[in-house]
């Protein structure tokens, strides 16, 4: 497996740690601790792409390069982060012209990049290097009765399906399965979650985010399981908004991972579970008993 | 009261010629209406323009119902449209393409606090090379309304007794590196005609 350079990204840092406290206990569990890239910067997100695209595909080769430099892929759990770090690589190949000038834009600074780095998924490396039977064998603690909506967002089957299928990924299923958990039906597993339309246009992006918290909800989950830290936000933190404004029960929303930690037999504190604003804990109890 | 009708003297062919010049966007000649973009868009229900209308205006050059439209601005990149498109019309990038001109020439309404987010934003990476996200809300709110402020007082807290709430100023090592960097990749020519 080619070394893997841990690329957090800013929502890691702020509202969105538990996904990073998760994701190093998971690895770690597992054998594989994570290594941060050196001195990553940030992605530039949609909104760079909105002002400058020169410069926001330069923002973006600076972490491409900084790993070449280290000879690793990219360990890159954000959905934003990850397609853009895609496109980024894909774009520097095919337009010669944008290649050529951020290309010069690093040599000015001493980096380089020759292409070979690749932004890699959680779900990828867990499902592909990793394992689903070496998850399987690493449980401790199987999830046997808590029901999981799996919800992945847009960016990462979209526009492109670099290792899941774009209408079915089936990856955070087949992980959140190992755990013991059942995993309910979920059709909308990438449908968008209103990304930052909650803060700009609340009425529009709280009724996208009811709509996902209601199929959720129908399809009997106990929680909904995210693989992104802008979906976690929306889902978790604006659900007390959407619960004012329609008739819905509350539904924790957890990070996949903070899932296989707890399968893995870390303790809830390490994976951040007492961050959601939305309480997990009453329905992880009441599975714990229902299953002693 | 005026009916909505446009005329070929709304049209800008510079407009038409710019949008189609675009990387992909030649395709947007080949549509042929079949909406599938509009249908998976899951903001299409907010736009005034759907996204099938919008790329047919813009083809045909109506710069000012284009550009001034809300549905850039309501567009997530969610890239459903892009991956539906059976002409393979790249509709998201079109967007982000529209977004960098509106904000260019300022056509948009000005306190809709998504373009002054994306504002916002470009400048705290531009300075630090990292985002810190309480940071930017707080911008955010300032700029287009301190009254909203007060209808986030209980999110808010909610993130400062989660632990999630920050006021650290994230930022990389090498800033000057960063801002050498952006300096020497020079500007777009896709704005200008």
């Amino acid at each position: 497996m080619k070394k893997l350079a841990y690329y957090p990204g800013c929502s890691l840092s702020g509202t969105g740690r538990a996904y990073d406290e998760s994701l190093r206990a998971v690895f770690a569990a597992l054998g594989e601790p994570l290594e941060e890239l050196d001195d990553w910067n940030c992605c530039g997100a949609t909104s760079y792409m909105s002002i400058d695209k020169g410069k926001a595909y330069a923002l973006a080769s600076r972490n491409l390069a900084l790993a070449e430099r280290e000879d690793a892929d990219l360990l890159t759990p954000c959905n934003a982060c990850y397609l853009v770090l895609e496109k980024t690589r894909r774009h520097l190949a095919e337009s010669a012209e944008m290649g050529g000038r951020v290309r010069h834009a690093l040599d000015a600074v001493g980096l380089g990049y020759a292409g070979v780095v690749r932004a890699r998924h959680p779900l990828e490396v867990l499902t592909q290097d990793i394992g689903v039977e070496r998850l399987k064998e690493a449980v401790k603690e199987p999830l046997k009765g808590l029901k999981i909506a799996p919800y992945y967002g847009c960016q990462i089957v979209r526009p492109y399906a670099t290792f899941d299928d774009q209408y079915h990924p089936q990856t955070m299923d087949q992980l959140l399965k190992a755990t013991g958990a059942k995993v309910v039906e979920y059709p909308f597993k990438t449908r968008c979650c209103g990304a930052s339309q909650t803060g700009t246009l609340p009425e529009v992006g709280l009724h996208l985010v009811y709509r996902l918290l209601n199929e959720a909800k129908a399809r009997g989950a106990d929680v909904l399981a995210v693989i992104c830290s802008l979906c976690h936000f929306n889902l978790d933190v604006y659900q007390s908004k959407v619960r004012r404004e329609y008739d819905l029960e509350p539904i924790p929303i957890l990070y996949f991972s903070q899932i296989l930690g707890l399968a893995l037999g870390v303790p809830a504190k390490k994976l951040g579970i007492d961050r959601c604003v939305v309480s997990a804990t009453p329905v992880l109890e009441r599975r714990a008993a229902h299953a002693a | 009261m005026r009916p909505n009708i446009r005329t070929e003297a709304d049209r800008s062919p510079e407009f038409a010629r710019w949008i189609t010049s675009l990387p992909g966007a030649e395709k947007i000649r080949e549509c042929m209406h079949c909406g599938l973009c509009s249908a998976s868009c899951p903001l299409f229900a907010y736009m005034d323009y759907s996204p099938r209308q919008l790329m047919h205006l813009g083809r045909e050059g109506f710069r000012d119902d284009v550009l001034g439209s809300f549905t850039i601005w309501l567009c997530t990149s969610c890239y459903q449209c892009t991956v539906e498109c059976p002409r393979q019309i790249p509709v998201t990038e079109i967007m982000y393409a529209l977004k960098r001109r509106a904000i260019e020439e300022k056509v948009y309404t000005p306190h809709l606090p998504i373009p002054v987010l994306a504002r916002e934003f470009r400048r705290m990476v531009t300075d630090r090379g990292r985002i810190s996200e309480s940071w930017l809300v707080m911008k955010l709110l300032l700029k287009t309304g301190v009254h909203r402020m007060f209808g986030m007082v209980g999110l808010g807290w909610d993130l400062v007794r989660t632990g999630r709430f920050s006021l650290r100023k994230e930022t990389i090592r090498d800033r000057g590196d960063l801002a050498r960097m952006l300096e020497a990749v020079g500007s777009d020519a896709e704005a200008v005609s």
